[in-house]
């Protein structure tokens, strides 16, 4: 049994855990109840489990809650904090991205932490920002428009037809 | 109605079961205000209740007296946006102002709300007429309520959202102000109702956002996966990689020792496991308090199998056993229509190719998971992300009814959001499984969730399959016969018969089947020791590649546009003797046809250079007709990405959502693109691929520009979650043709296979 301090969404989180070696991912579902962040490989293979880390988007399913320590962790329940946040969020539902939803965490903490350091991203920097986010619904027409309505760019697709 | 939740079955009545599958009962029962909260009492993002109690206008409408309106979704929500769609129906009949709409999803009840199924597509046509009669009896009944108040003739009055309104005066009545004497009236026979002319709807054809999508941004916890019990335990269960394969021995007592485990224990087959079918098969249960810490405990397992009838399956042996198949006399035949042997004979020409495509895996992203208390009383309480709560053994409420050995009336499912379904949570051999180990562990709750490794290891896989083709042309360039014989794979029945696995057919009347004076179609079966299941458009993800992509080859050797060859098809006359050509109004195929030709561009793509190509193909599946045209450009070392898909689709007269509606045919198409790249293979009975890295979804930088487009008919409207995709894969193996000079004739696509020079 091992205890950890976390900085999660601006508060102070103890946990106990049996190993360190625990996915953050586990650490916030089944300790914290935090059930926003999403298991979908388990090998970050899928981005649906991304959180940020200091604002650095992050796998949480392979990251071990031992190597996280003075980190902030920010997740989807709070990234309605930032304005850029709340801004991905207003054009997910404006550009109506959804169909089942289960990668969509993933995808607005991607998408959030790219507009926040490219405040106006190009079609190419929101493919490579963006690849590692798999969406099994295929909603990538209306990602590509919604980090763009975002960032308060023109929507339309750049890229070579 | 103060009589808190207990339904007053005095006053109950039913009105009518349709035919239609979507039974419509009203029941003039009243309940307090429900505690139905996305299916799951225990997720924490309870909406707000309104202050006052709902009273119940029927089974899926609730008026409030401050006028909110809770409807209720009857069927499981996959991401098909049914749970949107279904309460817009009844909102748009009953006039409903849908600011004052709530969402709530229904539980697993067929005697409530009818068939319960995400599969088909069925949901829109099934549902069309009885979700709307359901909003038109309560509209009607309100008005009855304030005519009776007002003391006027119902023909004096009117509706606008959530009012009833005296023309002549101009007096309004909330909705909220006449429920209570409403839902005391008789309700309407479905039959006398009459429905809005379409021309003054005010729901019905506007974008409506998926209901659950604040709640997603926000991250609360509206899945399957997410569902919390108090008191549960988190569960991984292990089973055969060889499927089907039983326990001989396991080192429980090692298992339950280690760190974090609370329990250990195997689990045995409900009765023998059957090959090819989902059930509860022999394994392995661990619990701990958290699920990491049981799924890490799984790897210190040690299991001696019993690996049984599957063991030597391989994809290495399907593909020798196809190709040795081919060369024989089929087995069967399967159509029939004149004489293409002789036909064949006097041909000026005629050409021949085989085709083959991979087994496939759902692979939904949210991985199998259900959370189960088998209480002490004998009663067994599931929260389970289902597409087929019940209808058949492979219902849920069939398997744990059978496998717990309790009645299905003691049995309750809440249906809850799945992360993804594309056919796979039809099967619910992961709520089987839950229900056996809160059993077994002695009735407590658990939430069992499989790692993404357990998914693609256990799926009824998309099956795969083999065609060989051979058309004969006269000296003009037209088909005068057409031949396949396919491979599939089958398995002895009870009886002994060898029989076709799920999803593994190819329909004989396939187009262009009876659209050719001559045709001869035949197959041959393989052993099969895999499960297979329907995915996504089943059947048709598969042959209408095959189909299309031959008809592209068939238009080559004919001398003839793609667009053109396959017009002229649709236009044959039927020949004498051929067999209804299922279903399918080729004056309506031809038509988007004809509109996807004007949209892309299509007559002008000869001056796209070497390396970039146009393709197309259509289909008719799921009662929608779908035509679309691939842009691809592919490099000299076959690294190839499609650029773009233009869609025109028929599915009737009305796109009731078409925000979502869009998006299913923008999904279905990248989906499509998707399977392009995907196989599953099996050697020594095992999957060989284990997760995302080796099944890859296609991402964003792949996934091309669209352009979907609805062509309205004059038919009654029809389904859309699976239509749009068969097409797309033929589409862009025509591309890659245009494009390259190189012929796709099995999947997944492989990159040195179409590099040129």
């Amino acid at each position: 049994m091992a205890t950890y301090t976390l900085n999660v969404n601006g508060k102070t989180e103890t946990v106990d855990v049996v190993d360190g070696n625990m996915p953050l991912l586990w650490v916030l579902r089944d300790k914290l109840d935090l059930k926003g962040t999403k298991f979908g490989c388990g090998v970050a293979a899928c981005g649906a489990c991304s959180v940020h880390l200091d604002g650095q988007v992050t796998r949480a399913c392979v990251t071990p809650v031992s190597s996280v320590g003075a980190k902030r962790v920010t997740t989807i329940e709070a990234i309605g904090q930032s304005p850029v946040g709340q801004a991905v969020q207003k054009a997910w539902l404006d550009v109506d991205v959804m169909q089942c939803g289960y990668c969509q965490a993933g995808q607005i903490m991607a998408a959030t932490a790219l507009i926040a350091t490219t405040p106006k991203p190009t079609d190419k920097e929101i493919d490579s920002a963006m690849q590692g986010n798999a969406c099994r619904c295929g909603t990538y027409v209306r990602i590509r428009e919604a980090i763009k309505t975002a960032a308060g760019a023109a929507t339309a697709d750049t890229r070579e037809v | 109605m103060a009589d808190g939740n207990t339904i007053n079955t005095s006053r109950r009545f039913f009105l009518l079961a349709s035919a239609a599958g979507g039974g419509l009962m009203l029941a003039g029962c009243v309940t307090a205000a429900g505690d139905t909260t996305d299916g799951a009492p225990a997720l924490a993002a309870t909406p707000a209740k309104p202050a006052a109690p709902p009273v119940d206008m029927n089974n899926f409408v609730a008026i409030a007296p401050d006028g909110t309106i809770r409807i209720m979704n009857k069927n499981p929500e996959i991401g098909q946006g049914i749970k949107t769609m279904l309460p817009m129906l009844i909102a748009e009949e009953m006039d409903a102002d849908w600011s004052k709409v709530t969402i709530e999803q229904g539980d697993a009840d067929q005697a409530r709300y009818g068939n319960q199924i995400a599969g088909g597509s069925f949901a829109t046509p099934n549902h069309w007429v009885p979700q709307r009669q359901v909003g038109a009896a309560a509209r009607l009944m309100l008005m009855q309520a304030a005519a009776a108040r007002l003391n006027v003739s119902i023909d004096e009055l009117s509706t606008e959202p959530s009012m009833v309104v005296h023309t002549a005066t101009n007096k309004k009545i909330a909705y909220g102000d006449l429920v209570a004497d409403a839902a005391k009236l008789t309700p309407p026979d479905p039959a006398t109702l009459k429905m809005k002319d379409p021309a003054s709807y005010r729901i019905i054809g506007k974008n409506m956002r998926n209901w659950d999508s604040p709640k997603i941004v926000r991250g609360e916890p509206i899945f399957g996966i997410d569902t919390v019990v108090p008191g549960m335990k988190y569960a991984n269960f292990v089973k055969c990689p060889v499927f089907g394969g039983k326990i001989v021995s396991a080192n429980i007592d090692e298992i339950k020792a280690l760190p974090g485990v609370t329990d250990a224990f195997i689990v045995k087959a409900a009765g023998a496991p059957i090959p090819t079918k989902m059930g509860l098969l022999d394994g392995v249960a661990i619990l701990a308090d958290d699920w990491w810490t049981a799924k890490e405990a799984a790897k210190k397992l040690k299991i001696v199998w019993d690996e049984g009838v599957s063991k030597d399956e391989s994809s290495a042996s399907y593909d020798s056993q196809a190709a040795e198949l081919a060369k024989k006399t089929p087995q069967t035949s399967l159509s029939k229509v004149g004489d293409a042997a002789a036909a064949m004979k006097t041909a000026a020409k005629t050409i021949e190719a085989s085709y083959s495509y991979p087994f496939l895996v759902h692979a939904p992203l949210e991985p199998q998971n259900c959370t189960a208390h088998a209480k002490a009383d004998g009663t067994v309480e599931v929260w389970a992300p289902t597409q087929r709560p019940d209808m058949g053994a492979n219902g849920a409420f069939s398997l744990i009814s059978t496998a717990l050995g309790v009645a299905k009336e003691k049995i309750t499912i809440h249906m809850i959001r799945c992360g993804g379904g594309f056919g796979r949570r039809l099967d619910n051999d992961y709520a089987v499984e839950a229900a056996a180990i809160s059993k077994q562990a002695g009735n407590i709750p658990v939430k069992l969730i499989w790692t993404r490794e357990q998914d693609m290891a256990h799926d009824p896989y998309r099956p795969g399959g083999y065609h060989n083709f051979k058309a004969g042309f006269d000296k003009s360039g037209n088909v005068v016969a057409m031949t396949n014989h396919f491979v599939s794979f089958g398995r002895p029945n009870d009886a002994g018969t060898m029989t076709i696995l799920a999803s593994a057919n190819s329909p004989p009347q396939e187009f262009p089947a009876n659209y050719v004076p001559n045709h001869e179609y035949s197959q041959s079966l393989m052993m099969g020791g895999m499960p297979t299941g329907p995915l996504r458009a089943p059947t048709s993800n598969a042959v209408c590649f095959v189909h299309q992509c031959f008809i592209d080859e068939m238009a080559i050797a004919a001398g003839k546009d793609p667009i053109d060859f396959r017009l002229e098809l649709l236009a044959a006359p039927a020949p004498a003797g051929s067999a209804a050509r299922a279903g399918m109004n080729a004056a309506r195929m031809a038509e988007v046809v004809k509109v996807v030709r004007q949209r892309s561009g299509w007559d002008n793509r000869k001056s796209l250079p070497k390396g970039v190509g146009m393709g197309t193909a259509f289909y008719f599946s799921h009662q929608g007709y779908f035509a679309q045209v691939a842009k691809v450009k592919v490099e000299q070392n076959g690294a190839w990405r499609v650029l773009k898909v233009w869609s025109v689709g028929d599915v009737g007269s009305t796109i009731i959502n078409p925000t979502n509606a869009l998006n299913q045919v923008q999904g279905s198409i990248v989906d499509g693109i998707s399977e392009m790249h995907q196989k599953i293979t099996f050697d020594k009975g095992r999957t060989q691929q284990q997760n995302y890295f080796d099944m890859p979804l296609l991402r964003i930088d792949y996934a091309p520009q669209i352009d979907a487009h609805f062509h309205p008919s004059n038919n009654s409207p029809t389904g859309l979650g699976e239509p749009a995709l068969p097409p797309v894969l033929p589409a862009v193996a025509n591309a890659i043709f245009a494009a390259t000079g190189k012929r796709i004739r099995s999947l997944p696509i492989v990159q040195k296979d179409i590099a040129w020079t």
